[in-house]
């Protein structure tokens, strides 16, 4: 059996190895740069069909940010959004026979990983300012400054390993039941497969969101009574 | 065969056998909270729910990264290179 920790080579263009993941990321990033586009360039005050299909999607996007961060979700919407779909449709890309989803590999979720990373720090500076945001790390008191380098270093390995362990566990027993029991066995650990799919595209998102805002509202100057005043007004 | 294999393949069944434990009473736990929940307050079912998931996806993270942990004793184990 394949240890699931390796990954194949396909080709090779100069001293860069190609492996079937790259591959499937790249299609996967294709596929949905070229629907958005095509689906969104003919957009009408009345909605076809497909904008409402769209639409749907987009609102549901904005209430969830909304109801898990109480953050308005206009700047939000493009990351999580483009985070949450790439790593759904990566999911579920195992149901075409003969592909592997691209986030069963360490490196497709490890660099998932390092742009919420990254994102967290881009919003909590564009939030609070360089100042604002290194304030962020001695938020209760400055005996917390490693702790809190530490937790934004551990939390997004967790986030990491979590989206890896999942799906990976999945394809692995999957082909642990085929291997031993035949080929139709394994069907309803595939629709368990994904549900989970399904749940840990949403995690991430919710967890890149969460972060994120945690920043933002840590380093913003007086967001505390802001945010009071917003949800007064909300109830 | 050397002790270092022998001993990885026994870590390797402990870590996921022991380590399944504990986020299955977890887990256990957090959906019949969440049941009470829904039970008494209908209405808020699908934020309870979306919660629910949320931190059971969370327990459930304890018990993989024991299987990452076995996957890497039997797959790629430092001691057996």
């Amino acid at each position: 059996m394949n240890s699931p920790l390796d990954s194949t080579v396909l080709f090779q263009i100069g001293p860069v190895q190609i492996t079937q993941a790259i591959v499937t990321t790249w299609a996967i990033m294709a596929i949905l740069v070229i629907g958005a586009f095509l689906l969104t360039r003919r957009l009408d005050l009345r909605p076809t069909r497909r904008q409402a299909a769209l639409e749907l999607m987009v609102t549901t996007l904005d209430t969830q940010i909304t109801e898990t961060t109480g953050a308005a979700p206009a700047p939000y919407r493009g990351f999580i959004g483009t985070l949450f779909l790439f790593i759904l449709v990566a999911n579920w890309s195992s149901l075409v026979p003969g592909i592997d989803p691209p986030t069963a590999q360490l490196e497709t979720d490890a660099a998932l990983a390092v742009l919420v990373f990254l994102s967290v720090i881009w919003f909590g500076i564009r939030a609070g300012g360089v100042g604002g945001w290194l304030k962020t790390f001695a938020a209760p008191n400055p005996v917390m400054i490693p702790l809190n380098i530490l937790q934004s270093l551990t939390r997004v390995f967790s986030m990491f390993v979590r989206l890896f362990g999942n799906v990976m566990s999945g394809v692995f027993v999957i082909g642990i039941v085929a291997s031993l029991a035949g080929l139709l066995v394994p069907i309803p650990l595939m629709a368990l497969d994904l549900l989970t799919g399904l749940v840990q595209a949403y995690i991430f998102a919710v967890l890149a969101m969460v972060f994120i805002t945690s920043a933002v509202e840590d380093g913003a100057p007086n967001s505390a009574k802001t945010d009071l005043t917003l949800k007064k007004k909300d109830t | 065969m050397d002790y270092a294999a022998i001993a990885s393949i026994f870590c390797a069944a402990f870590a996921v056998s022991f380590g399944a434990i504990g986020p299955a009473l977890a887990e256990g736990r957090a959906v019949a909270a969440a049941m009470d929940a829904i039970a008494r307050q209908p209405d808020a079912a699908n934020t309870i729910s979306r919660t629910l998931f949320v931190g059971l996806a969370m327990i459930e993270t304890t018990a993989i990264y024991c299987l990452v942990i076995a996957l890497l004793l039997l797959f790629a184990n430092p001691l057996l290179a």
